[in-house]
């Protein structure tokens, strides 16, 4: 497997290819958008929902792609070598493009809808690509917390989207944006930013959803590398950020934003240094970045936006780079433990070198952007409009801790003594897998060293569409004199070194406060087993099994339902109007109330057969009085044949015990509920008057359109023909049923 | 008039309830029966009644002459009716196989497609 760089064949060729294309075509698109022109390209999709498939190229999606394209080819590159045989290779790979075109989806869209389906889609892909080692209980777990998690924010996520699209009456991006006072003023904007922000923060980890992330890094490592430190974690980072220029500056956005950076950017930095697994450390700085981000996006100044943009880039980069590289010593040393490496640098010059590039960026120390990163946050904290203090502080510690872990996870393996036997004899990894960390790394030294090149290209044009002018962007300056910045830098560096100095006793100390502070991945199993112990037991309670509970259920259902609706609805059940009733009328009536009364009490088969005749007569001479002769007709043969079919199968069955027929006084309640409960509807549904606009139609058009002189059976048989089809359908499958039923052998009696 | 027939509906449905929620599958059965003619009746009441004029279109006219009963929910009530003997035939054959099969009326002890204890935790 590590014996050399070859590949994969085509299977391993074609997505590198691919992606790289695509890379080029964002790139090709790079000086128009620079200019302020954005791209747009839409396609109606459900255009009777306002669903378009619309598609947006400015500033702050062309940053994206970029960084989703180009990664994604680097990464492709990388994992030719680093999984060369893999059996499960191809699947691999087209989990792996499929994430990156849902990414580059969910960037690109213009229409609300649109950006939760790729969201949906990167969660799924990114389910697949965690759980590609599911063979093994911890990659299975971690799978299906990503999933939930991120799935649950995603629902939370549409509920808003909703909300706003409706607030905002339109489902476009680029259109609900434009009028950022009205939505801001909307009486549904603390909803709106409630779900949207639990979208957000799912997706990126932010404090207390961030304990997904460094269980997610149980996929491989290209798939950590791109999609937990780049691109899918950042989702979130880009919602926020898309919805800055219509959603910031209220009070709920500044503090929720802040506070959940700044406490999910500390916490993370302290979390790494104390991981002596490099990969988890590295997982626990991206949270620190992605909290840095959110704290970012919290504020509205130049300097936090410009400051915003460059991280962004600046992390990509280094931690992408940083990634591969422990993939790198993964791979050739079989083993990631801090204590165990050392003194690779002889062995691995190339990695190395990347690594401490990387590295050095990510400590954010000149002449690499990732000091001009550092520099900017400072110039956005202290003009912060939460609390600039606290911003500063949340910032200062988070940045000196990076430094700290820059130390342990990119120089400790290249330069320090070995700490233990190395599982492998180390050899330099293959040129395909040291491209992606070198040129990374390489890139965040000439960035820094020539900030012009990504200042007006990809800078200028991402802070221009978050403020709504370019021209307000700050400058990138490696040197940007003597200020409060270059203090708080150096503050930075030996607070840094001095952390770097003790991490070794600090992390005993750590890891005691960290197994004493409980985390949602505490609960997690828990609360998992009690969803599962609610369902078992809600399905045994309802289905039992037994009859009796089924019906009780339904009927349960059928008065709680009545009940509230008419409550609901302010129904006004009227005195009953009797004042027309003959005695005809009452005899008739009481014909049937005692056929029920005695069919329901009687402990005799055939009084209680008599018994339904004759509520079934009475139903026909009701027909027959209130003209519908046609329907009495109909009930007298259908009560006929009941009675025949009951009297024949009554031959074969045993008559009704007295010791079964045992008073039952709740399900008497429940009856007594049910029958009020539709005789109250009914005595609401008279007081009403009748909607005759159909039977108005049925009774002109009757004869002119169907030459027919009764109307019910012109309806029957004209108008609704298909529906009584339908019917004769329906005897004649019961029919063939019920001939099946009596033709079918008996089994034994109650066996299995 | 509309009014007596809705108490006369609702003490059906009572009556039909209570049959349904029996132990015995015979009784079951009742209350089918009668719980199917509530519910015609129901559509029917709701639509109005009007006594001695069946929708009917006199020979020569266009239209029926006068106020008539409303047809629409009649037709309904006819495709009722007939579903719901449908449905009471096919109850019946399957009450005769689950006694000729199982040897008991009483739902409770049917039990070959859930298992006791099959939903236990």
């Amino acid at each position: 497997m590590s014996d050399g760089p070859r590949g994969n064949g085509w299977v391993g060729i074609l997505p590198i290819l691919l992606s790289a294309a695509i890379f080029a075509g964002f790139l090709g698109a790079l000086p128009r958008v620079s200019d302020g022109e954005p791209l747009r390209l839409a396609v109606d999709w459900v255009p009777s929902l306002g669903v378009t498939l619309s598609f947006l190229l400015d500033g702050l999606s062309l940053t994206f792609a970029l960084l989703i394209s180009g990664i994604g080819t680097l990464v492709f590159l990388y994992s030719n070598s680093y999984l060369a045989g893999h059996p499960q290779f191809a699947r691999f790979v087209l989990f792996l493009f499929s994430f990156m075109l849902a990414m580059l989806g969910l960037v690109l869209s213009d229409n609300l809808i649109g950006v939760f389906v790729f969201w949906e889609l990167t969660t799924i892909t990114s389910y697949l690509l965690i759980g590609f080692g599911h063979e093994t209980k911890k990659g299975r777990r971690s799978a299906l917390q990503a999933l939930l998690v991120t799935g649950a924010g995603g629902l939370a996520m549409l509920a808003g989207f909703i909300l706003l699209g409706n607030a905002a009456g339109s489902f476009e991006l680029s259109e609900i944006l434009t009028d950022p006072e009205a939505l801001k003023a909307h009486e549904h904007y603390t909803a709106i930013l409630v779900l949207v922000l639990l979208g957000a923060f799912t997706k990126s980890a932010q404090v207390p959803f961030h304990f997904w992330l460094p269980n997610a890094m149980a996929a491989p490592t290209p798939v950590s590398a791109f999609l937990h430190s780049a691109t899918m974690v950042k989702g979130g980072v880009y919602l926020l950020a898309r919805l800055h220029p219509g959603m910031s500056g209220t009070d709920g956005w500044i503090w929720s934003l802040t506070i959940a950076g700044a406490l999910t950017a500390v916490l993370a930095s302290v979390l790494a240094l104390r991981q002596t697994d490099l990969k988890q450390a590295l997982a626990y700085t991206t949270l620190m970045a992605l909290g840095t981000l959110t704290l970012l996006l919290g504020q509205s100044s130049a300097y936090a936006m410009t400051a915003f943009a460059t991280f962004l880039v600046v992390h990509s980069l280094y931690k992408a780079s940083l990634f591969l590289m422990v993939g790198c010593i993964d791979h050739e040393t079989g083993t990631r433990e801090a204590g165990i490496l050392g003194g690779l640098a002889r062995a691995m010059p190339v990695t190395a070198v990347a690594a401490a590039l990387a590295g050095l960026s990510m400590a954010g120390l000149p002449p690499f952007i990732g000091y001009i990163g550092k520099e900017l946050i400072y110039a956005g904290a202290i003009v912060a409009e939460s609390s600039p203090v606290f911003v500063t502080a949340a910032a200062l510690a988070a940045n000196a801790l990076m430094v700290a872990v820059a130390g342990v996870v990119a120089l400790g393996p290249f330069w320090r003594k070995p700490g233990g036997k190395l599982p492998k004899t180390p050899h330099e990894a293959p040129w395909p897998m040291l491209a992606g960390p070198l040129l990374l790394a390489l890139g965040g030294l000439a960035f820094g060293t020539f900030p012009w090149l990504i200042e007006e290209s990809m800078i200028a044009p991402l802070v221009g569409g978050l403020l709504g002018d370019p021209d307000q962007t700050k400058h990138l300056h490696l040197w940007a004199g003597v200020n409060l910045p270059l203090f708080l830098s150096l503050a930075t560096f030996a607070l840094g070194f001095l952390l770097y100095a003790l991490h070794r006793s600090l992390r005993a100390a750590l890891a005691r406060a960290d197994a004493a502070t409980p985390t949602l991945d505490d609960w997690w199993d828990r609360f998992l087993d009690g969803l599962k112990a609610l369902a078992a037991w809600q399905t045994a309670l309802l289905q039992s099994g037994v009859l009796r509970r089924y019906m009780a259920v339904m009927f349960l259902v059928v008065l709680v339902g009545l009940v509230a609706t008419m409550v609901a609805r302010g129904v006004r059940v009227p005195m009953p109007d009797l004042s027309d009733v003959t005695w005809m009328n009452v005899a008739l009536v009481m014909l049937m109330i005692v056929g029920a009364v005695l069919a329901t009490l009687t402990t005799s088969r055939i009084t209680a057969m008599a018994s339904l005749g004759v509520v079934g007569i009475g139903v026909a001479m009701i027909f027959i009085v209130f003209s519908a002769p046609d329907v009495a007709i109909t009930q007298l043969m259908v009560e006929t044949l009941i009675v025949v079919l009951v009297a024949v199968a009554l031959l074969r069955l045993p008559k009704l015990d007295r010791a079964s027929e045992d008073w039952r006084p709740l399900d008497a309640l429940l009856a007594v509920g049910v029958g009020g409960a539709v005789s109250a509807v009914i005595f609401a549904v008279i007081a009403t008057p009748v909607d005759r606009r159909l039977t108005d139609f049925f009774e002109v058009a009757s004869y002119p359109e169907a030459h027919g002189r009764n109307i019910v059976n012109v309806i029957l048989v004209d108008f609704r023909a298909l529906d009584t089809f339908g019917e004769i359908s329906v005897v004649i499958i019961a029919a063939l049923s019920a001939y099946a039923l009596l033709r079918a052998r008996p089994s034994k009696g109650g066996d299995r | 008039m509309e009014a007596l027939l809705a108490i006369a509906i609702g003490v059906l449905v009572a009556a039909a309830v209570y049959l349904m929620l029996a132990r015995n599958v015979l009784r079951f059965l009742f209350g089918l029966v009668l719980i199917s003619n509530a519910a015609n009746l129901t559509i029917f009441v709701s639509g109005g009644l009007v006594e001695g004029a069946p929708p009917l279109i006199p020979e020569g006219a266009y239209a029926p002459a006068g106020e008539v009963a409303n047809a629409l929910p009649q037709a309904l009530v006819l495709t009722a009716i007939v579903i719901g003997f449908g449905l009471f035939a096919f109850a019946l054959v399957l009450t005769l196989r689950a006694y000729s099969a199982l040897g008991t009326l009483f739902s409770d002890d049917m039990r070959v497609a859930e298992p006791r204890g099959d939903n236990d935790v």
